[in-house]
């Protein structure tokens, strides 16, 4: 598999080094900050309008094309966290539930493989990782007719179950993927000697390498937590009922209410539920982008 | 992979060679840790590799969910020649898949470039630029693009400025999907990502070697970073090209689930969706999902064969 090789080869290693010399000349550099800084505002001026209007009167929001309230109104908040069936803690909570679950359920299970794909000696290793590497590129919408029918035979809907059980079975190829990145670069000799010492595979991978694999196992639990927090296909799919939906749902229920007056709250629960995404990339920025220049992540 | 010798059970391993006693489990005992640890991947290739036969089989079949299925043969892929909604959903698809992501991607690289040699600040522009991407999914941001492409919104607001009449963006089908377009290359970012690492391993002597040749700017970009991002580059190409063969909820949230104004926005999955889990029939979405498969399949596969003309490998 080529492909994949290739920017993985290009591993870790090297990921920060220091930066060059500066190149060019102050007028060269000068203008290049210019245009970086113009492209990165143009960039972030969606969010901060949607921050700022979240805290304007729902009349102003469309007659300032400015970023500073002229009139400051918090009432927004107030108003969409009880604007729906359910005060909007209660969606966030729901959404919390689903992600705790599936951050657990991809490590443990991720890891398990991961350390057998990166340590172990067994018959058809190189087939099943062949296999494991073709699920990243199998588009998930083959699978759903039947996962939809084998999930409502069990009785598993309007339950979080279809969401946070395939976690457990280490269907996310990219996680083991990228573990396997991982444990490959740590020594070998640690295994040898945890093994003279006594150690039997699980305690190996348990005392021995597990602990190192921190880095990893937070690339794998932040990209789970952004990916799952902004799901929106599993839960329209199997979640019907209003006091279950995760904020995804709930949001699109607020489009569904649409009115004028609605935008300000709207957008003040748009602000709420995109806070935790912005809050874990700046906590984990490191992880993320060395995440995604090792696998080509999203 | 070792070769497995056979050996009577219970027989002590043979030594290693050269004579020296190592300390390791049996190979048995080893082998069958190894399919412990794999347990629970076991059970998710069960849970892949069914539904995917299934599915396979229920492409032939007419299947709403309450009856048995009942095979029809290939009357549904006959079906679906004569669907114009599904004509229409493919030109959605296509049209945004081949113009979003070669942009985003020319983006991505040119913004990689000017960012990848002696600048202060590059981690946070880095943030900067990534931070979108991680949004771009999230219905939140799609609900406030259909905001900013109001009708009077913040994009006709500063059309205005300029004594520019904007159009309805949203609601007119000529202009809908560039929007969702638009929202795409907003999130150039992770590709990008992805570029500057590549871009940092490039060794800077050859470009001290070229400068000295006299080998301009341009030609330098030409004959070095070219060929020796190529690999990069082809594997952002593939990951976008599947990511956005398989767009669903920027359709969705943008039209409020119908694919509107006119299907201009009914993305290939989207209309996957209406026809299997709202007028449930599960054997047309099958194969639906089948010819999507067969369509990223031929477009990676031309793309393997085309990385052979165009891809340098250095080693």
């Amino acid at each position: 598999m080529a492909l994949l090789d290739l920017p993985l080869k290009r591993k870790l290693a090297k990921q920060d080094q220091p930066e060059d010399a500066l190149t060019g000349t102050p007028v060269s550099r000068f203008s290049r900050h210019l245009i970086l800084c113009l492209v990165g505002l143009v960039m972030l001026y969606p969010l901060m309008w949607l921050i700022s209007s979240s805290m304007k009167p729902s009349n102003d929001i469309f007659r300032q094309l400015g970023l500073w309230p002229e009139n400051w109104d918090f009432s927004n908040y107030a108003q969409g966290w009880t604007a729906l069936d359910q005060p909007f803690h209660v969606y966030l909570i729901n959404s919390m539930i689903v992600v705790i679950f599936s951050i657990v359920g991809n490590i443990f299970s991720c890891a398990l493989a991961a350390y057998a794909f990166a340590r172990m000696e067994f018959t058809g290793r190189k087939l099943f990782f062949a296999l494991m590497l073709g699920t990243l590129m199998l588009p998930g919408h083959v699978l759903l007719v039947p996962q939809y029918i084998i999930f409502s035979q069990l009785g598993w809907l309007d339950t979080y179950l279809p969401l946070i059980v395939p976690n457990f079975m280490a269907t996310n190829a990219f996680f083991i993927f990228l573990m396997v990145q991982f444990m490959k670069s740590l020594p070998k000799e640690l295994d040898d000697a945890a093994q003279i010492d006594g150690c039997g595979p699980f305690r190996t991978f348990i005392r021995v390498i597990l602990p190192l694999c921190v880095p990893a196992m937070a690339t794998t639990a932040i990209f789970t937590f952004i990916s799952t927090w902004n799901e929106f296909f599993g839960p329209l799919l199997y979640i019907q009922n209003q006091d279950l939906y995760t904020v995804p749902l709930a949001l699109r229920a607020f489009m569904d209410s649409e009115g004028q007056s609605m935008w300000g709250p709207m957008f003040a629960m748009s602000v709420v539920s995109i806070a935790p995404i912005i809050g874990f990339f700046i906590a984990g920025q490191k992880y993320l982008i060395n995440g995604i220049a090792t696998t080509g992540l999203k | 992979m070792t070769v497995l010798t056979k050996q009577p059970p219970g027989a002590p391993a043979p030594a290693a060679a050269g004579g020296t006693p190592r300390i390791r489990p049996s190979r048995r005992r080893k082998q069958r840790s190894g399919y412990l640890f794999l347990l629970p991947w076991f059970l998710g290739m069960l849970f892949t590799v069914i539904p995917f036969f299934a599915s396979l089989y229920l492409a032939f079949t007419d299947y709403n969910l309450f009856t048995e299925p009942n095979f029809v043969g290939l009357a549904n892929f006959q079906a679906m020649f004569e669907d114009p909604r599904l004509i229409q959903s493919l030109k959605v698809t296509f049209i945004y898949t081949f113009v979003s992501v070669p942009i985003s991607l020319a983006v991505a690289l040119l913004v990689a470039l000017v960012l990848n040699r002696g600048l202060q600040g590059l981690s946070i522009y880095r943030s900067v630029y990534y931070l979108p991407s991680l949004l771009g999914g999230s219905v939140a941001i799609v609900m406030l693009w259909r905001y900013i492409f109001g009708n009077d919104g913040i994009v006709n607001g500063f059309l205005g400025i300029f004594g520019i009449q904007g159009p309805a963006w949203v609601t007119d089908p000529q202009f809908s999907l560039s929007t969702l377009i638009v929202l795409n290359v907003w999130t150039f970012g992770s590709p990008m990502v992805i570029f500057l690492a590549g871009l940092r391993q490039v060794p800077g002597m050859y470009y001290e070697a070229a400068s000295i040749d006299g080998a301009s700017r341009w030609r330098q970009f030409r004959s070095i970073t070219l060929p020796l991002i190529s690999p990069i580059i082809f594997f952002n190409l593939i990951m976008q090209l599947i990511g956005s063969f398989q767009t669903f909820t920027q359709g969705y949230v943008m039209s409020g689930g119908t694919g509107g104004p006119a299907d201009s926005t009914l993305f290939y999955n989207l209309y996957l969706y209406q026809k299997g889990f709202t007028e449930f029939e599960m054997g047309y979405a099958s194969a639906m999902a089948w010819l999507l498969l067969m369509i990223i399949a031929i477009f990676t596969a031309i793309n393997f064969i085309a990385s052979k003309f165009w891809v340098f490998y250095d080693n």
